[in-house]
């Protein structure tokens, strides 16, 4: 669907027509340029006041030093950039940093790793590949708060079904969310089953694009599935790859539902990342501590922003 | 040639197989929940587990009617209320962006692609410093507003990238038939991107519906909680009630099974929308 409309952008730029006739359609079409300010003046309020401003109150409190009373009255005392030293010089920040990077690697890895096999799968268009296909998306429609909370109780140590099954096989059960050694993978499991239908449905219409006539050379050369996935889907699929990844890091490193409904950070802080934390800080105690939440979700931001950046910069490539 | 045709089906006999276990596979959680909500408390605690509701009880499912149909309703009318705002605000915007060449429209998708990379955790924490002046904690239309920051840079992107598309040849036969630019975008422009209004109302709907940082933020202590945050506030008190607990998600999960049954095709181009341009 995108696909067409995006072409049809592309050939009526192309087709500009001679500058005499342009000037009247302008004039005709267009009408004036306020029209169109008027049309998207609602947006542009729209997300001065609810994007601008409150990203603009968040900066305004991680650089100030706020507890509850200073936050009705506003009058915390202007402290700069004292929050961010203390959260980068705080004993969690190192753990959380490495449990982000844990987190969001190892999820990405195994999302478009099973995300990429699956769409090849679903490329040969057997009987019902479509309505499986379909159905696989229900995991990426479903709340959070569901899927979060199915995957507790599934991962419960006495009387979940993971270890259930661990036992029938003859393994010992595993304290998923109350051990520290194991509660970073339970929930990064978790994710991973989130994220797989958004990898699969992106790659697929991806691989949708790779001309037939393509594997038909190939195969007529005598190459095998697994040269021919190697040698040809895999390159020409890389730049529909690249963008996959980098959405899903941007994604998956605002991530706070799963990991707070699941384990809340814990045990020992053993599954906080940076969004947990800065989540934990601001509402997740009796006492909310907004600056440095702030702080730590900022740093989050820029952290996200390097990557939204990259990610633009190859999408407006694409296009050309 | 009948023997090809044969092995033909029998390869894609296999693979139908091979794709109905992965399947399974992959909803199983699903069916787990299922399963759960109808299991008797009593059997809750049974180790191992019964794989299948042998004696299944709608026990879960009356505590759902009893306890749940208030955070239901609000979690409905915060989703509509999501739609509308973010259809009259991302559609117009579209228009003016993608039909009327406005000024400096590509570098507002640039904005709104930033937009959406923001995370919630972030926009709530602002949101609550401005809702705790203006007294807007705990209210229906506080929570619209903040859960509708999820949608309406994705509905502007998907209204943009469709009304591209719309030939010009139809305004400007609208313009001479004397049309202004609203009767324009009324009559000719919106009814022809019907299909990008569902998709953006769907989307704009789920979020809203499934959102829990925005609800646990500015609604914790509402009168009237939206289901998210009540299945969580059930998770926190009885530990011993997982049947009910399960119902609960069972009937939140609703919509989701409404739109893949009924606007499965809607879904997908809402997931590879703003994604995948090439």
């Amino acid at each position: 669907m995108t696909t067409t409309e995006l072409d049809a952008v592309s050939t009526t730029e192309d087709q500009a027509p001679t500058p005499r006739t342009r000037r009247s359609w302008q004039r005709t079409i267009h009408g004036s340029p306020w029209t169109a300010i008027a049309f998207a003046a609602p947006l542009v309020i729209y997300l001065v006041a609810f994007y601008a401003y409150p990203l603009m109150r968040s900066v305004d409190l991680s650089v100030h030093d706020y507890n509850i009373r200073a936050f009705v009255q506003g009058d915390a005392e202007f402290v700069g950039l004292a929050n961010y030293v203390d959260v980068i010089t705080s004993d969690l920040f190192q753990p959380a940093l490495w449990n982000t990077f844990l987190f969001v690697g190892v999820s990405i890895l195994f999302q478009y790793g099973i995300g990429l096999a699956l769409a090849v799968f679903f490329r040969n268009n057997f009987r019902l590949s479509g309505v499986l296909r379909a159905l696989f998306l229900v995991p990426w429609l479903l709340p959070l708060i569901v899927s979060a909370s199915t995957w507790a109780w599934m991962m419960n140590s006495d009387s979940g079904i993971v270890n259930a099954f661990l036992l029938a096989v003859g393994m010992d059960p595993i304290n998923w969310l109350t051990s520290p050694d194991w509660s970073l993978t339970a929930v990064i499991i978790a994710n991973i089953w989130l994220g797989i239908p958004f990898n699969l449905v992106i790659l697929y219409s991806g691989l949708q694009n790779i001309p037939g006539d393509v594997y038909e050379a190939a195969s007529l050369d005598g190459a095998g599935a697994w040269k021919t996935f190697w040698r040809i889907t895999f390159p020409l699929l890389r730049p529909v790859s690249a963008i996959t990844i980098l959405l899903g890091l941007v994604y998956t490193l605002k991530v706070v539902d799963i990991i707070w409904i699941m384990t809340k950070g814990g045990p020992a802080n053993s599954s906080l990342i940076l969004s947990v934390w800065s989540y934990r800080e601001a509402f997740g105690t009796g006492q909310p501590a907004f600056s440095p939440a702030s702080a730590i979700g900022n740093l989050l931001i820029l952290i996200a922003l390097v990557f939204g950046l990259i990610y633009v910069r190859l999408q407006s490539r694409e296009e050309h | 040639m009948a023997h090809e045709t044969a092995a033909k089906k029998r390869s894609t006999w296999w693979k139908t197989a091979l794709g109905v276990v992965f399947t399974a596979l992959m909803l199983f959680p699903v069916y787990w929940m299922v399963n759960v909500s109808l299991t008797q408390r009593g059997d809750l605690r049974q180790n191992p587990p019964s794989l299948f509701p042998t004696d299944p009880t709608l026990e879960g499912y009356r505590a759902v009617v009893e306890q749940q149909l208030p955070a239901l309703g609000v979690s409905l009318l915060v989703g509509l209320g999501c739609v509308v705002l973010t259809v009259a605000l991302a559609a117009p915007a579209g228009y003016a962006i993608a039909l009327l060449k406005m000024r400096g429209g590509r570098s507002l998708n640039f904005i709104l692609l930033v937009a959406q990379m923001i995370p919630a955790v972030v926009m709530s924490m602002g949101f609550y410093a401005i809702y705790v002046r203006l007294g807007l904690l705990n209210s229906l239309w506080g929570l619209i507003l903040a859960d509708s920051t999820i949608a309406v840079p994705f509905g502007v992107l998907l209204f943009t990238a469709f009304m591209s598309g719309i030939p010009r040849e139809l305004l400007q036969a609208a313009r001479v038939d004397g049309a202004s630019a609203w009767r324009t975008f009324r009559s000719v422009v919106m009814p022809i991107s019907r299909n990008s209004a569902i998709t953006v109302s769907l989307f704009a709907f789920l979020w809203a519906w499934s959102d829990f940082i925005f609800a646990s933020t500015l609604a914790r202590n509402a009168e009237f909680v939206p289901v998210t945050l009540s299945i969580y506030a059930y998770i926190g008190n009885n530990t011993t009630q997982w049947n009910a607990i399960m119902a609960t998600a069972v009937v939140a999960s609703v919509p989701a099974a409404v739109l893949l049954v009924f606007a499965q095709r809607y879904v997908a181009a809402g997931v590879t929308a703003g994604a995948v341009k090439d």
